[in-house]
Order: C-alpha cells, then structure tokens, then sequence
C-alpha cells in the first residue's frame, strides 16, 4: 500500500517531530510512504479567509503532487477537512476530485482503513485530555457530537488511544466546544480566540491530565501559547506520537 | 452607499471581555440554555425527523412563497382584518404611522417583535409624537436603558439581576439594591399595566402566520403579546414574509421545535392565536419585505430564510458567548446575525462574517438545519469579490497564495536556519504574530525543519 504523506506547514515548521512520528508510524504498520518532496501547503489560510481566488495555485500545487496516490493522509483534522470538502478553489476536474476523494485524516486512516488493532510499542503511562478539533467533530465526523444527542456515541481518537499500554484518558465539560483556534480568527479576533483557549484550558484542568493530546496541532499550538503565558505545567503532545511509542 | 462605518465586531467583543465576571456570567447562563435544549432534544426521539420535517416545510413554503402569502392575505381579509404590504422598512414605518394618525393614537404599546427593531420604528414613531412603550420584559429594560436587544429571545440577557436592579432604580425610583427576580417583575408590572391600560393601539410580531387560516402565532412566556393584542382596540401585527406556514398541521411541527431549541422547554406559556379584531376594534398585518425577497433570489443565503428565531445558534456559538450580542452592531446577531446582516448593508457588515472560528456547533443545533457556518464561510468569499476584505489582511493573503504555489520560495522562507520571527510563515494566523501575542506566547520555530529532517535522514539520493 503506497501513501502520500502531507506534512502541514505549521507542522513542518513548529512541530517536525509529529511529521517524524507520523511518518515513522505509518512504516512500523507496513505502509510504504511517500513524502512528495516540493510539498508546501493545502491552500486553507487563504481560502479560510475568503480569498479563495489567492490559494487557486496553492491547491493546483497540491493536486499536482498528490493526484497519483490511492491515499492521501494527512496528520492534521483541519487541513483534511479543507481538502476533502472545500477544495474548490482549483478548476474541476478528475484529479481535483481524486485528490477529495482519496485524502484521509491520519486517524481515519489507522482506524478505517488500516483497522489497527494495537500499537504494541505504544507505552503512556500518564493522565490525557484528548482534544478533538472541530473540524476532526463536526467536518469530518471522527467522533459523535454533543449537539446530535441522538446519536450512537462513537469517537475514532478515543478508540485508538485506548490501545495505548497505560493511559488514563481523562473527561472534562463542555468536551466538543471550540478552543478558539480558527486560524486567521485567532489573530483578527484575538480577545475572544484567547479567551476560549483560556477556558478550554480552565475546564481540561479541572479533571488535571498532564498532557493535553490532540490530532490536530493547530489546536495545540493555540492551547499551547495560551498555557504558557498562563505559566500551566500541562504538556502538549500529538496522537501520532503518543501511537508511535513515545513514553512522555 | 452605505452611510454607516464598518462594525469591527473584533474590538467591540474585545471590550465586552474586559470585564470578565460579565463575561462569564453570560457565557454561563448562554451555556445553561445550551444544556437545556440537549436535555430538552433528548427526551423527543424524533428529535432529527422534527428538523428535517421543520426544515422541508419551510423549503417548500419559500419556494411557493408568493402563493401562500396571496392565501394568507385571502384569508386574513376573510377574518375581517386590513392586510398592507410593506416593500422596506420605510414604508412599514409609514403605513404604521398613518394607520395610528387614523384613529388619532398617541400611546403604542409593543410587545418584542425583531421586526420592528430591524425597521427601527421606535425611534420613526417617536419623531411623529407617539409614545412607544415595550411590554415585554427583556425589551422593556433595554428601552429604559436606551439599548437594543443583546439576544433575539431574551433581548436583556445580557444583564445581570443587579444591572437590571440599577436601570429600574434609574426609571422608576425602586431600591436599587434589591435584585430579587419577584421584586423586579413586580415593579415592571406596576410600571406598566397603567400604560398598557390606557394604550391607544397595540402591536405584536409574529412568530408564524398560517396561510390556510389568515392566523397570525405568538409564542410567549409573559402573556404580554396577548395583553398588546387584546386590550387596545387597535390592534397591528408586523410580520416579515418568511413568517409563513402553509396549514396549522405544520405549525404543529414548529411548535414543538421552537422552544425547545430556544430553552429547552417543551413549550412556551403562552401560545396565541390571533386571527380577528375583537368586535368593536380593527385588526391590522402588515406584510413586510425589507430585503426578503432578494435574499430568496441569493443562491447560497436564501435558506437563512427558514429561520424561526428561536437563538439556539447564538447560545451554542463560543464566539456569541464571549463577544456579547450588541458587540454585532446588528439587529440580528450571533451566527444568524452574521449571515443576513450582509444582505441589509454589505459594507457596514463586511466583517461580521470573520468573527466565526466555523466550528459548526450552529448548524447542528438549528432546528430547521440552515448551513449556518457553510453559509458564514460563503459570506467570506463574497467578501473577498466584492472587495470588501481590508487592505492589509487582503495583502498578506495575496503574499502566502505566492509563497506557497512556490516550493523555492516557499522553503527559503522557513528554512530553519534563516527563521527569525520576522519571517516565519504567519500566513497560518495571516501575518500577525503582534495580535496573536498579546494574550498568547508565540510558537517557537524547531532548530530544524520537518522538510530539512527528511532531505538529511530519508532523501534517496
Ligand atoms: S438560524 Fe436556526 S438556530 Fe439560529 S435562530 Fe434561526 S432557527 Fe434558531
């Protein structure tokens, strides 16, 4: 099975060890990776903020990198949910399709396709907080939402984290709410991005994990300047490194 | 052309959040209403068939629109009442105004109607010597304290018992320091029956009016829009286009949504049917456009349309909670305010469509399943063609599209051994680490790429 793997810009650049362990990961399971080298970024910033018009070559770039794999997995909720759902800034064609139709979140992709069973090198003897994005919830549909109260409970994140040796997965309220994140919202709304992370913050803490694990790094990244200049001792961790064998 | 600055939503919310016990009591209280729909949901187990049933009616209904409002008119006219047409606010106003000079009326007395503060027909009568007094609780405290609505279901939320406590102590020379619910409601009782018992004329919204029956529906939990219907002879009913349901067995279906969705309650105190003038008076509906119509013919944004006002949206919304509702500068607001108030004055409300994180919490509590956040994200890009996204933001964006369809580019950017603050890929947050910083610490860039690791450790030669 032959993959291509997207590594986020924010990931390449803040976080090149979660595309390490996601990489690694998906080797430990058998999969030959491909990581298109001229690779730089699915076109979301821009389109996110309504200039679609500006991440037309951005994504034509994309397509005509990753167009010839059956899959297309991405370590990151958001961007997943970009390119599989919103990704019409490139004119319509085949490989545009083929690209929407072939791109997984990295968890979809262990726990759908791959159908994981167990991480065996996988040891967390720690207390987590599992952090789900919006865009992994209500995009994507990795786990049941809160609003949605008739649905059968199901949380894809979840599942594969409980084959981690010796978490503790911790809850905490208000569970699906947004952390405030949204990208360019998190600098052109600045006040209120920083006050649901602080408050995301405020509720995790309340069950005190000492990671707060997410698959969506953009999340974290916001979290995570909000927990340091509120001087928290919490730790931030992706899941594909928690799945790939790291201990701490 | 639009008279009216643009509405920086992001700066009003940023005061709004200064006060933080303020803040979290109305995240707290939004929140609670939250809860109590889920519980509220949860007890129906049709729940979903209710909103896609809510959700085809009101699909079906817009797109027959012209017909069921001449059925609707027939049949009011039939039960004895006048029927107008209003094209805009103005001439709602007007019409209005000229109804009251008729009988000689000075004294208005209103219960909430969202309508009337879209055409801002307080202020219109005011100019013309009629007196407009709100019986409704909520809008009754935003009056006296010179306020719009902070919610479309409690306009006073907003406010704490001890403001609440503060404004009446201003109006009516109560005790400032006692902010007991009872005592509050007992001095607004006071204050108003007198008014409303002399009233000259009374006026309602309307939450549905049906077609088959001319029958304008009130869901209330003061009983006030019946006090505003029943007690002056002179009865107006303002009611927008998109009120209209086709027979009550749908309005059954309406019912049993609403206020569930708006506090979780199986349904409100009251729910009034008005359907003719009493025998000594004179009935009035006034049939209002005000944009309607041409949002109908909006591809992507008709279906805001179907919206039966219930608030859900705005009490899930993270952004709404924090922000506070008069931070929108909007009638309408939270994520439902931000998908029509670009349809009034697309200028004054350009940027009402980035104060969303698109999380999509409101979508999936909208009892008549509106795409609240596709539509928000849409909005966006309207934005963008009709140029009405600011300069610097527009020229970061243009910036990234150039960088990242370049890897050459693209890589001497974020090359890690280059990488100082000043020119890290912030196109990720739009170029701005300064705002992002101010309540945040900045991530720090790793010593070496992700790209650099794999052309060292993995790159076939
Ligand atoms: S958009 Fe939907 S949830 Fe929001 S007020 Fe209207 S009906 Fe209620």
């Amino acid at each position: 099975m032959r993959v291509g793997l997207v590594v986020p810009c924010y990931i390449d650049v803040f976080y090149p060890e979660v595309g390490i362990a996601a990489l690694e990961l998906l080797e430990r399971l058998g999969v030959e990776v491909d990581y298109p080298f001229d690779q730089t970024c699915c076109g979301q910033p821009m389109a996110n903020s309504g200039c679609e018009a500006d991440s037309r070559a951005t994504e034509e770039h994309f397509i005509g990198l990753f167009s010839r794999f059956e899959y297309i997995v991405i370590p990151s909720g958001s961007c997943t949910h970009h390119v599989r759902n919103k990704f019409i800034a490139a004119p319509p064609g085949p490989e545009r399709d083929q690209v929407s139709k072939h791109v997984y979140d990295l968890i979809e992709f262990l726990h759908d396709v791959l159908k994981v069973n167990e991480f065996p090198w996988s040891e967390f003897p720690h207390k987590v907080a599992l952090h789900n994005s919006c865009s992994a919830v209500r995009g994507l549909h990795m786990a049941s939402m809160s609003e949605r109260v008739h649905d059968p409970y199901f949380n894809k994140p979840k599942a594969l984290l409980e084959k981690v040796k010796g978490i503790e997965l911790v809850d905490f309220p208000r569970h699906d709410e947004c952390c405030g994140f949204g990208g360019t919202f998190s600098a052109t709304e600045e006040a209120v991005s920083a006050r649901m992370g602080y408050d995301k913050l405020g509720f995790i803490q309340r069950s005190q994990p000492e990671y707060i694990v997410s698959s969506d790094m953009s999340c974290l990244m916001h979290l995570q300047g909000c927990g340091r200049r509120l001087g928290t001792e919490v730790k931030f961790r992706h899941i594909a490194q928690l799945l790939n064998g790291d201990h701490a | 052309m639009s008279v009216h600055p643009v509405v920086d939503q992001a700066s009003n919310a940023a005061r709004f959040l200064a006060d933080r016990s303020r803040e979290e009591y109305f995240d707290t209280l939004m929140w609670s209403l939250r809860e109590a729909r889920d519980r509220s949901a949860s007890e129906v187990p049709e729940w979903e068939q209710l909103r896609d049933l809510g959700s085809a009616i009101k699909e079906h209904t817009l797109s027959h629109l012209a017909d069921y409002l001449e059925q609707f008119e027939a049949s009011a006219k039939r039960n004895g009442v006048e029927v107008h047409w209003a094209h805009d606010a103005h001439e709602h106003n007007q019409i209005v105004a000229e109804i009251l000079s008729r009988h000689g009326a000075k004294q208005l007395i209103k219960s909430k109607s969202m309508l009337t503060e879209e055409c801002d027909m307080r202020r219109y009568l005011e100019n013309r010597g009629v007196t407009v007094t709100e019986t409704d609780l909520g809008e009754r405290i935003q009056q006296l304290d010179d306020e719009p609505p902070a919610h479309i279901v409690g306009p006073a939320w907003q406010k704490s018992p001890e403001d609440v406590a503060r404004v009446f102590a201003k109006a009516y020379g109560s005790d400032p320091n006692n902010a007991a619910p009872v005592y509050l409601a007992h001095e607004m009782r006071v204050h108003t029956r007198a008014l409303i018992e002399k009233a000259d004329a009374g006026m309602t919204g309307a939450n549905f009016a049906v077609a088959e029956t001319g029958t304008v529906v009130t869901a209330t939990n003061e009983g006030n829009a019946d006090l505003s219907g029943n007690v002056p002879r002179l009865r107006i009913c303002s009611v927008g286009i998109e009120k209209i349901v086709p027979t009550h067995r749908d309005l059954a279906v309406f019912i049993r949504l609403l206020s569930r969705s708006a506090v979780g309650m199986p349904i409100t105190q009251y729910t009034s049917h008005f359907r003719a003038p009493r025998r000594d008076g004179e009935m009035h509906i006034i049939l209002v456009d005000n944009g309607r119509s041409e949002r109908l013919g909006m591809e992507k944004f008709w279906q805001s349309l179907k919206c039966i006002r219930c608030g859900a949206c705005m009490n899930t919304c993270p952004v709404y909670r924090r922000s506070g509702g008069l931070s929108y500068g909007s009638t309408y607001m939270g994520p439902i305010g931000i998908i029509m108030m670009p349809t009034f004055d697309i200028r004054r409300f350009s940027e009402l469509p980035f104060s969303s994180t698109l999380n999509g919490s409101c979508s999936n509590v909208c009892p008549v399943k509106i795409n609240i956040h596709e539509q928000i994200y849409a909005w966006r890009e309207v934005m963008d063609e009709k140029h009405q996204i600011k300069l610097a933001k527009k020229s970061a964006m243009v910036a990234a599209g150039e960088v990242l369809s370049h890897p050459e580019l693209y890589r001497i950017v974020t090359a890690a051994g280059e990488t100082t603050l000043k020119r890290l890929p912030r196109f990720a947050i739009y170029n701005d680490f300064n705002a992002w910083g101010k309540h945040r610490e900045t991530p720090l860039p790793a010593g070496q790429t992700f790209h650099e690791w794999y052309k060292a450790n993995r790159r076939k030669a």
